[in-house]
C-alpha cells in the first residue's frame, strides 16, 4: 500500500492500541487508523465489485426489453434533445443491481460514464431494472434544479410505472423519455436562456477556489520561460513545445461528445439528485 | 552567436533557475497537501449543505403530517426535537479537526434520520396522507436528500482519506512535519447513519 517507511513509528505500539497512542496527535491512534484502511478496503471492494455496462450509444439495453425499432427511435429523440441543450440523456436497462441499491449503481454508472457536459454536469440517466422491478431517475448536479426530485417521481408515477405494470418497457421508456425532455425543454425562450446562462452554480463550485497562490506563480514563470526559450532557440524547440502542449491539451481536455459517430459522456458529474419508484 | 543573444542567454538563466527549481519542488508535492484539503473542505461543505437543505424540509413535512395524522403525537415530536438538536450544534470550521464536536454532530444527524425514517413509515398507514400531492413531493425531495447525503458521505470520506493519508506517508510527512504543521488530520463518519439506525415499526 502507500504507506512509506516513514509512517512505521505509527504501527510500533502495535501490542497496545489504545486510542490516543499514536504518532502526532493524541487523537490519531492505531485503532482509528486500522478503521480508516479497512474502510477504505471495504470502499474499494464495494467499488470493484459493480461491474457497469459499456456505454455503447444513447440508449443501451442491457436488459435486452427494446426493439431496435424503438432504440433507433430513442436514439434520435436523445440526440436531438443533446444538440438544442446540450443535455446528455442515456436511457439504460440493467439485467441486475449486483446487490447494491438502484440510488448508488445510478449515481456511480452517472460517473464513470460522465454523462453531460463538464462544465454543466447536465447530464441524466434514465434507468430500468426489471428484474427488480425498479426504475430511476439519476439526475446531474446542473440539471438538479429543472428536474427536481419531486418532477422525477411525479414522471415514474404518472408516465413510467402504470406502463411497465402492464408490461409495455417500450412505451414507459418512450413516454417516460417525452416526458424528461418536455422538462428540460421546457418552450423554446426558455431553454435558449437556460443553455445561455447554466454553466453550473451548484454544489461544485466551492472547489474551484484554491487559496493557494503557488500554482498561478508556477505557470506564469513556466510560460516566461518558454517564451524566452522560444526566442533562445526559435525553430526546432518551439515546434516541439507546442506539439507537446497540443498534445497535452488534447488529452485532458478533448473528451467532447462531437466525435464523429460514436456517442460518450461529455465529463459531467452526478450527486444523488432524481428520484427512484418500483412497479 | 551575436553578442545580444549571448546577453539574452545570461539574462535567461535566472528565469530559467527560478522555472527549474519551481518544478522540483511543485513535483516534490508541496501543493498536494493544501490542494487535498481544500478538496475535502469542499466535500464537507457539501455534506452540511445537504443536511441543511434536510433540515429546511422537515418543518414543512411535519405540518403536513400533522394535518392527517395528529394521533402520531409522539413520532412528530421526536422528529421536530431531533431536527432542533441537530440545527443547535454550531458548525465552526474546526469541526472536522475536533473528534468530540464531530461524534456529536454525526449522532445528532443520526438521530435526525432515525427520527424522520419512524415518521414516514408511520405515514404509509394514512391512505389520505400518501395520496396528498404536497406530501408526495416533500416525500421524494427527502427521499432524494437522503440519497444526496450519503453520496457527500462518501465523497467526503474519500477525499479525507486521500488527504489523511498524504499527511502520513511519504513525501507529503515531510511537508506536514515542516511547511504545514498546522494540518491536522480530519475527522470522517464511522458508520453509516442508515446502518447503524434501522427505522423501527411499531403497530
Amino acid at each position: 500500500m502507500m504507506r512509506g517507511a516513514l509512517s512505521l513509528p505509527t504501527t510500533a505500539p502495535l501490542p497496545r492500541p489504545l486510542a490516543g497512542e499514536g504518532w502526532g496527535e493524541g487523537r490519531y491512534g492505531l485503532r482509528r487508523v486500522c478503521f480508516a484502511v479497512a474502510t477504505f478496503f471495504l470502499l474499494i471492494a464495494a467499488a470493484l465489485a459493480l461491474d457497469f455496462p459499456t456505454l455503447s450509444g444513447r440508449v443501451v439495453d442491457e436488459a435486452n426489453i427494446l426493439d431496435p425499432a424503438a432504440r433507433a427511435t430513442l436514439t434520435e429523440k436523445l440526440a436531438d434533445l443533446e444538440t438544442k441543450t446540450t443535455d446528455q440523456l442515456v436511457v439504460v436497462t440493467l439485467k441486475s443491481l449486483q446487490g447494491t441499491s438502484i440510488e448508488d449503481f445510478g449515481v456511480q454508472l452517472g460517473r464513470r460514464w460522465q454523462v453531460g457536459q463538464k462544465d454543466k454536469n447536465n447530464g441524466v440517466l434514465l434507468i430500468v431494472v426489471p428484474s427488480e422491478r425498479q426504475v430511476r431517475i439519476e439526475v446531474g448536479y446542473g440539471l438538479e434544479g429543472t428536474l427536481t426530485d419531486a418532477v422525477s417521481r411525479l414522471i415514474i408515477e404518472n408516465a413510467i410505472v402504470p406502463r411497465f405494470r402492464a408490461n409495455d418497457f417500450p412505451g414507459g421508456i418512450a413516454r417516460g423519455v417525452d416526458d424528461i425532455i418536455s422538462v428540460l425543454t421546457g418552450d423554446a425562450e426558455e431553454w435558449k436562456q437556460r443553455a445561455a446562462q447554466r454553466p453550473d452554480t451548484v454544489s461544485t463550485s466551492p472547489s474551484t477556489q484554491s487559496d493557494s497562490v503557488w500554482p498561478v506563480v508556477i505557470v506564469v514563470l513556466i510560460v516566461v520561460g518558454v517564451i524566452i526559450l522560444c526566442f533562445l532557440w526559435a525553430g526546432a524547440f518551439c515546434e516541439a513545445v507546442f506539439q507537446i502542449l497540443s498534445v497535452i491539451s488534447s488529452v485532458s481536455g478533448g473528451r467532447g461528445s462531437g466525435s464523429s459517430g460514436g456517442f460518450s459522456g461529455g465529463g459531467g458529474s452526478f450527486g444523488g439528485g432524481g428520484a427512484s419508484g418500483r412497479w | 552567436m551575436s553578442r545580444f543573444t549571448a546577453s539574452l542567454v545570461h539574462l535567461a538563466r535566472v528565469p530559467i533557475i527560478v522555472v527549474l527549481l519551481g518544478l522540483l519542488v511543485s513535483g516534490c508535492g508541496i501543493n498536494t497537501i493544501p490542494s487535498l484539503e481544500e478538496s475535502a473542505k469542499a466535500k464537507w461543505s457539501d455534506v452540511l449543505n445537504q443536511y441543511q437543505r434536510r433540515a429546511d424540509l422537515i418543518p414543512n413535512l411535519v405540518e403536513t403530517v400533522k394535518g392527517y395524522a395528529a394521533q402520531e403525537r409522539q413520532v412528530l415530536e421526536e422528529v421536530t426535537n431531533a431536527r432542533a438538536r441537530a440545527t443547535q450544534i454550531q458548525i465552526t470550521p474546526d469541526l472536522v479537526n475536533n473528534p468530540e464536536a464531530f461524534k456529536r454532530f454525526q449522532e445528532a444527524q443520526a438521530q435526525l434520520s432515525g427520527a424522520l425514517g419512524r415518521l414516514l413509515a408511520v405515514s404509509e398507514a394514512y391512505p389520505d396522507l400518501k395520496s396528498n400531492q404536497n406530501f408526495l413531493a416533500l416525500q421524494s425531495q427527502l427521499e432524494g436528500t437522503e440519497n444526496r447525503i450519503a453520496v457527500a458521505r462518501r465523497d467526503y470520506i474519500e477525499a479525507v482519506r486521500q488527504y489523511n493519508t498524504e499527511l502520513r506517508t511519504f513525501p507529503g510527512v515531510i511537508w506536514a512535519s515542516t511547511l504545514y504543521k498546522g494540518n491536522k488530520p480530519m475527522e470522517t463518519f464511522t458508520v453509516a447513519e442508515d446502518v447503524k439506525r434501522p427505522p423501527t415499526v411499531k403497530f
